[in-house]
């Protein structure tokens, strides 16, 4: 056993290399980044294969393809992947698989990083795929080696739903020194992995028996606990579970508490079990009220009569994410004790912090001259996309009007189009975006000759996620040169007859390409291409800009036009340029008065 | 023992958390750390939780429990001092992050009010210009160097230099120096 300090996204990838998996692959995305990225760094070592891929579906359906071959697979994403993974899930679900298949998927309460706060438990429930709920990282590496056993055993995927305050925290993690040795993966063929609409039935028949098997497994399993003795009973899963405990010994008090690291399918026995004699139950978990509306069911099979107190009737937040806090609140409002109130003293006014585009971040410069292209009152709407280019829809460059999905940004400015004959529309998504669900609507857009005005900004990486690499990078997750992807060739390929490549820095063209492009009657395609400022490898500024105070006449164009965090100025003072300029040269062109000068590499 | 350190992205907190974290594991505690990754990493305001002890609950620190404070950032300390115990003690980098929206007018940096505050609300205070010590150290990126060593002295549970040795231990050959002489100066500077 080797104890060490784990992240619970190093811990799951820990849990998965004793597992003895095969095949790893994944998109990323926060909070669930971090176990592949840890994987990519054990796959020579242990000799499995790793990559990243174009996005969950293409994901998923590699990691099936592998389990039904034998091997031990794992893939990984955030909540809202699953959504588009979700094809191959329920499908895969009814056919089953020969080797282990863990599917990852970090769900965000709050949210912090997420366009949504659905809960992976009810997608589970939906798709009929057991769902191990951890509560911390020690808990995350245990049922990840727990997870592939059940799906081998009963030939079925299994999810492992960590969230934020699971992958995201530190913990010392004990390792074990056992490992598993998958056996050689070979596809069968004359196996049913063909589905049809009798096979489906069937099936469909078979995994309603075995889910009924894997509830019954679950009622006692390890990862559900039943601690203390009352007539009183708190169930809760996950982080809560901590937020409980923390809770009871503040307020003193100890009725029973259930925590449930299985909550699909439901162990009805234990449960059952733990509710019969309570005469008050409060449910504490975080996202839709899943153990809650369980024991509902429960209750209505069994006839048990019991106060059932949580999300239904609002005794529980229905949103965001618990603390031990709120759930002191909850706890003492439930048991009629009074909490004496915490008193903080008014705090002075504190500046706005929003996360913004880095100094010298190249989508300023895009959006800056998309901006311009369009007009300063321009009615053209910038039908946006997912990355950090989101940030664009902030003051002052406000350049993104719409943000839905991954890839949506090419559609949505289609149905606008569609919708109101003649309103200008431009579509702006990033490179990693593009390849991920852009391509599509493009084609699309070609078929049905829609007049689509697309800038990619292609900074040649995915930054949003930690600067994953991509088709169009030339390396893959081991760090292997590969040859890229050409992006220009596939838009070509798609049908699309208009496409400029321009550096967004050099202002005068990007914003020329961009009034061209809206002009073109047929489907267009702008890249502004300009590698992000973090890549690792990018050199920093060599030569950052300054500010020639005689030519200055503070107009503050420079600051209030793109808004760089390099650059600022205070009343009545010229403007002043920090360490972290790199030098792009953007409030060069943007000076009306040559006043700022240097920049460019 | 509950840490709350807090800051602005790219400041250094996460590296310290993860010091303090692994210093107090090999000395036989358990540990929780948590923080948020991601978005708010560009230039947001970030917070990371540090719990050393036994028989540890979950990652997130309650209200007014923490023990010690290490605030980063001037602006950033007041907005997450509630999670400062009465009788905790709080150590404050006085530099200042202004960020854009200051500039654009959308809200205000008010230096005075907010040094008023801390010193109202804080029986134990420690103001410390860490961005300038660590400047004296070589090198402006050392300031959570300066600030684990701040804390190093007013922390007895864990000898300094097992801290210092493990934000070493982490560090890249070149920067070893520099973050070693910014440590030292932060808990000079805290002991004094
Ligand atoms: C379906 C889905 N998968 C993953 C994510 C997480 N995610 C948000 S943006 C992004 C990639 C952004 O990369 P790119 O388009 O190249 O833009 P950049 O951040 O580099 O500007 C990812 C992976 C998500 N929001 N939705």
């Amino acid at each position: 056993m080797t104890r060490k300090l784990l992240l619970g996204n190093e811990a799951i990838a820990h849990g998965a290399i004793k597992a003895g998996i095969r095949v790893a692959t994944a998109y990323p995305g926060t909070p669930s980044t971090e176990v592949f990225s840890t994987l990519i760094n054990f796959a020579e070592e242990f000799d499995f294969h790793a990559e990243w891929c174009v996005n969950e579906k293409v994901a998923l359906e590699i990691a099936y393809g592998a389990a039904i071959s034998g091997a031990r697979s794992l893939v990984s994403m955030k909540q809202v992947g699953l959504n588009v993974a979700a094809d191959p899930l329920l499908t895969g679900t009814y056919l089953g698989v020969k080797g282990g298949l863990v599917i990852v998927v970090a769900d965000d309460p709050g949210p912090h990083s997420s366009q949504t706060e659905q809960d992976t438990r009810n997608f589970a429930n939906f798709a009929k795929v057991p769902v191990f709920d951890p509560a911390d990282p020690q808990e995350a590496l245990d049922m990840t080696i727990e997870a592939f056993n059940i799906s081998e055993r009963y030939h079925l995927p299994v999810i492992l739903r960590p969230t934020t305050r699971v992958c995201h925290v530190c913990q010392d993690v004990n390792i074990p020194e056992t490992y598993f040795t998958s056996p050689k993966a070979r596809f069968e063929k004359g196996s049913d992995y063909v589905i049809f609409p009798n096979v489906s039935r069937r099936k469909h028949s078979d995994l309603i028996d075995t889910l009924q098997n894997i509830s019954e497994d679950f009622s006692t399993s390890a990862f559900n606990l039943t601690e203390g003795e009352d007539d009183r009973g708190i169930v809760c899963s996950g982080v809560s579970y901590y937020y409980v405990k923390e809770a009871l010994q503040r307020l003193q008090v100890k009725p029973a508490v259930l925590k449930i690291g299985t909550p699909y399918p439901f162990p009805d026995k234990l449960v059952t079990s733990f509710i019969k004699d309570k005469q008050s139950l409060l449910v504490v978990e975080e996202l839709d009220p899943v153990l809650e509306n369980e024991i509902f069911r429960l209750v209505g099979k069994t006839g048990i009569k019991t106060e059932l107190h949580g999300k239904n009737d609002r005794l529980v937040p229905g949103v965001g994410e618990l603390n031990v806090d709120l759930v002191e609140k909850v706890i003492a409002t439930w048991l009629g004790k009074s909490l004496p109130e915490m008193s903080v003293a008014e705090k002075p006014e504190l500046p706005a912090r929003a996360p913004i585009l880095c100094a010298g971040c190249p989508h300023r410069a895009s959006f800056y001259a998309i901006r311009k292209a369009a007009g300063k009152k321009s009615d053209v709407v910038f039908t946006g996309d997912i990355g950090c280019y989101t940030l664009g829809t902030m003051p002052p460059l406000s350049a993104v009007d719409t943000c839905l999905c991954m890839g949506a940004s090419i559609t949505e400015a289609q149905g606008i189009g569609r919708a109101e004959p003649g309103r200008k529309t431009i579509a702006v998504l990033g490179d990693s975006t593009f390849y991920h669900t852009g391509i599509p609507g493009l084609i699309n857009a070609v078929y049905n000759q829609y007049p689509l005005t697309l800038v990619i900004l292609d900074n040649s990486t995915t930054a949003m996620t930690g600067f994953q690499p991509h088709p169009g990078t030339g390396q893959t997750a081991m760090g292997e040169e590969v040859p890229i992807v050409d992006m220009v060739k596939l838009i070509e390929g798609c049908g699309v007859k208009s496409i400029k490549i321009v550096d967004p820095v050099n202002l005068k063209a990007a914003v020329q390409a961009v009034k061209e492009s809206l002009d073109y009657q047929e489907p267009s395609v702008v890249i502004m291409k300009r590698e992000c400022i973090n890549l690792p490898g990018h050199k920093a500024a060599s030569n950052p800009v300054f500010v020639d105070e005689q030519k200055c006449r503070d107009c503050g164009l420079c600051v209030t036009e793109i808004g760089c965090p390099a650059l600022v100025m205070e009343k009545g003072q010229k403007p002043r340029v920090f360490e972290t300029c790199v030098g792009c040269g953007l409030c060069v062109e943007v000076c009306p008065f040559d006043a700022i000068q240097g920049g460019g590499r | 023992m509950d840490i709350i350190m807090c800051g602005v992205g790219g400041q250094g907190t996460v590296l310290a958390s993860r010091v303090l974290g692994d210093t107090a594991m090999k000395q036989g505690f358990q540990v929780r750390t948590s923080e948020i990754i991601g978005m708010s990493q560009r230039e947001g305001s970030v917070v990371s939780q540090v719990r050393i002890g036994h028989d540890l609950n979950g990652p997130l620190i309650p209200d007014q429990a923490a023990d010690f404070f290490l605030g980063f950032e001037l602006a950033e300390s007041v907005r997450n001092l509630e999670k400062l115990g009465p009788q905790g003690i709080a150590i404050v980098n006085t530099q200042k992050i202004v960020p854009p929206s200051c500039y654009l007018g959308a809200s205000s940096y008010n230096e005075p009010a907010l040094l008023d505050y801390l010193q109202k609300q804080v029986p134990t205070l420690i103001l410390i210009d860490a961005l300038e010590l660590a400047r004296q150290a070589g090198n402006l990126k050392a300031v959570s160097a300066v600030m684990l060593g701040a804390f190093s002295a007013v922390y007895s549970e864990i000898a300094a230099a097992e801290i210092a040795n493990e934000l070493i231990e982490k560090l890249p050959e070149k920067l070893k120096d520099i973050n070693t002489r910014a440590f030292e100066l932060g808990k000079t500077y805290a002991e004094g």
